[in-house]
């Protein structure tokens, strides 16, 4: 098993202050990285192979590499802090725990792509989050690793927390850039990309926390080895997020070796599910990707290999049910989710979310008919691909995915006029549910 | 190339003119918080202040408990937009309250990780245990019950954010529990997030 390296010490008592990541060797990687050229750095990102953790698995080297370095406007780095996608509990970690790791990233990014700013656009639920981050970049700033002249090899850089104020939608990139620059969090069209028209029409890359966290170690330690941890063009320490039925919920550290039955059964994970019952499929990515079923877990947990399943490793949250679970409930927990936090821009998604919504509910009560398995089928295939960014295909895959998979249990909710698996962890009466 | 032409927004030229009603209580930012605000303002280029408008809205309701149009007005003369920019906003963020709420906003995490460990019931139990249903505040005054979307602590399921605070691992049965320790002990009766381990 991989040693941990994100994580090393999340369960020490003080390891989230600068003298404890001194202690251990921090910002060191970015006095080295502050001796090479940005281009180096792009490079030997690039050569390390490291894809974005934020979900889209995106080649980071490539995407600072983008960076329009010739145009006479500032840059900026904004570090998507935004976690909020259903099952995603990751950054939320080493925001807390290791805040100095993500400065250092953050610096060496800036470094790398010629920015004087970075922001860390944080979610405003994660206040306790952002006072550790506020506090310690504090002491950084005194300490000479934030601000003018650090580590006084000449470079400045300042970084900035950004809190939001509740918004799944921020946490695409570009409506990441519009709340930032103080509207509502809606995407833009693209192209332009941020790497060329970002934050305040300047270029600007954006990069997920674990991303940047990611950096130093590759710095430290050379593109090689990290490249070598986990199967190939799928290198480096991955934090997963396991919740749901499982025994064991939390955040563990792996290579993207590791297979996906593991994660869920394993004693140093999951440690398998709760209460005896058996497994009745798993959501491997965050709730935007479609479900795999127990047959198909003996895959690579990495973003190749969740992809050969049919699904997507996406944020990597592992969301696990068990044969208590009915997929229509899910399916209509989901939707309400996606209609809820629909920003409205692009019609397929804003209308058909919460039509989606609408039947979904319907058959949950009982009160379905058997054409409306077609009508969702093609109301969620006109959503797909058809919005401006990627929610609208989140929204969409839930049911798609759900309908395909378990069509059996939506025909027997409609044959017989009632959820036919109410669990007891369920309320009894969902009068209370879709008040707001 | 660009796709977005240079513009002359802001100067006078595509604003909004609507002007919003008096609503609430006369309201103006205390010396401290036109503090903090501008301590905030400093991070973006001078230009760039319509970027601190969350954190001028935070502050804001932090000082009335809940947003006024009075409020959103006094916001966009601070900020230097339009009232409308200010509405806009406010009516796009869900932890921006345009009414009164409780002193504890019980907030429920009701997507999936969080209801498959029962948070349909813990949300059913706060209900009965105030009398109130999800969306309201009791008439005291002390508590409003909402549901809200996933809180990214989807390990410690189900997860009640209380104001600024969190309750991890709520049980269905523990709502009284959690009520009275409220009521008796402030945020101090939660249990916060299980990483702060200094806490322990």
């Amino acid at each position: 098993m991989m040693t941990p390296l994100l994580t090393a010490y999340i369960g020490e008592p003080g390891c989230h202050t600068l003298e404890f990541y001194q202690r251990h060797g921090g910002y060191e990687a970015l006095r080295k990285a502050l001796g090479m050229t940005p281009e180096a750095v792009v490079d030997q990102v690039k050569a390390s192979g490291l894809r974005g953790r934020g979900g889209a698995g995106f080649p980071t080297g490539m995407k600072w590499q983008f960076v329009d370095k010739k145009s006479p406007k500032p840059k900026y780095l904004c570090c998507n802090a935004d976690e909020s996608e259903p099952g995603t509990f990751k950054d939320h970690v080493l925001m807390e725990r290791n805040p100095h790791l993500l400065f250092e990233g953050c610096l060496i990014g800036c470094h790398a792509i010629g920015a004087k700013v970075a922001y860390i656009y944080i979610r405003g639920e994660f206040y306790h989050v952002q006072q550790v981050l506020e506090a310690e970049l504090a002491k950084a700033r005194e300490a000479g690793l934030v601000g003018r002249n650090i580590l006084g090899l000449g470079f400045d850089c300042e970084i900035h927390v950004h809190r939001g104020a509740g918004a799944y939608e921020a946490g695409e990139e570009t409506a990441l850039i519009e709340s930032l620059e103080g509207k509502r969090a809606q995407p833009r069209l693209k192209p332009p990309f941020p790497a060329v028209e970002g934050l305040y029409g300047c270029p600007t890359a954006v990069n997920n926390v674990e991303t940047l966290c990611n950096v130093p170690l590759i710095i430290e330690r050379g593109a090689d080895w990290f490249a070598k941890i986990g199967p190939e063009k799928n290198g480096g320490p991955k934090l997963y997020c396991v919740s749901g039925h499982v025994k064991r919920p939390g955040t563990y550290e792996a290579a993207m070796s590791t297979p996906l039955r593991d994660l869920i059964y394993d004693d140093r994970f999951g440690g398998g599910i709760r209460g005896g019952h058996a497994l009745k499929c798993v959501i491997p990515g965050g709730s935007s990707v479609p479900v795999l079923l127990p047959e198909q877990l003996d895959i690579p947990a990495s973003f190749d290999g969740v992809a050969g399943a049919g699904s997507l490793l996406g944020s990597a949250g592992i969301i696990v049910m068990d044969e208590t679970t009915c997929m229509v409930w899910a399916a209509e927990n989901l939707l309400h989710f996606y209609r809820h936090e629909s920003c409205g821009k692009c019609t397929p998604c804003r209308e058909g979310g919460d039509w989606l919504h609408r039947i979904l509910g319907k058959i949950e009560r009982g009160e379905g008919q058997m054409k409306d398995l077609d009508l969702l089928l093609s109301i969620a295939g006109n959503i797909m691909g058809k919005t401006l960014c990627a929610f609208g295909d989140a929204a969409a895959t839930p049911v798609l995915s759900t309908v395909k998979v378990f069509r059996a249990e939506y025909e027997a909710h409609i044959r017989e006029g009632r959820c036919t698996l109410p669990a007891p962890w369920r309320a009894s009466s969902r009068a209370h549910a879709g008040a707001h | 190339m660009s796709f977005h032409p240079a513009m002359d927004y802001g100067r006078g030229r595509h604003q909004s003119a609507r002007a919003l009603p008096e609503e609430g209580p006369a309201f103006a930012y205390t010396a401290e918080a036109r503090a903090a605000l501008e301590a905030i303002c400093a991070r973006y280029p001078p230009e760039r202040r319509k970027s601190a408008i969350l954190a001028a809205l935070f502050l804001a309701q932090r000082q009335q408990g809940y947003l006024t149009r009075n409020a959103m007005r006094h916001v966009a003369e601070v900020i230097g937009c339009t009232p409308a920019d200010v509405e806009d906003v406010v009516s796009y963020y869900t932890m921006f309250y345009t009414r009164p709420v409780g002193k504890y906003v019980l907030q429920v995490c009701r997507t999936l990780s969080c209801a498959l460990m029962g948070a349909e019931r813990v949300t059913a139990e706060l209900e009965e245990t105030l009398g109130i249903r999800s969306g309201e505040t009791d008439a005291r005054g002390e508590f409003t019950l909402i549901e809200v979307e996933c809180l990214g602590a989807c390990d410690r399921a189900p997860v009640v954010g209380v104001n600024e605070h969190w309750q991890e691992c709520q049980k269905p049965e523990d709502a009284r529990a959690l009520v009275d320790g409220l009521r008796r002990n402030g945020a101090a009766a939660l249990t916060g997030c299980h990483l702060a381990v200094e806490k322990k």
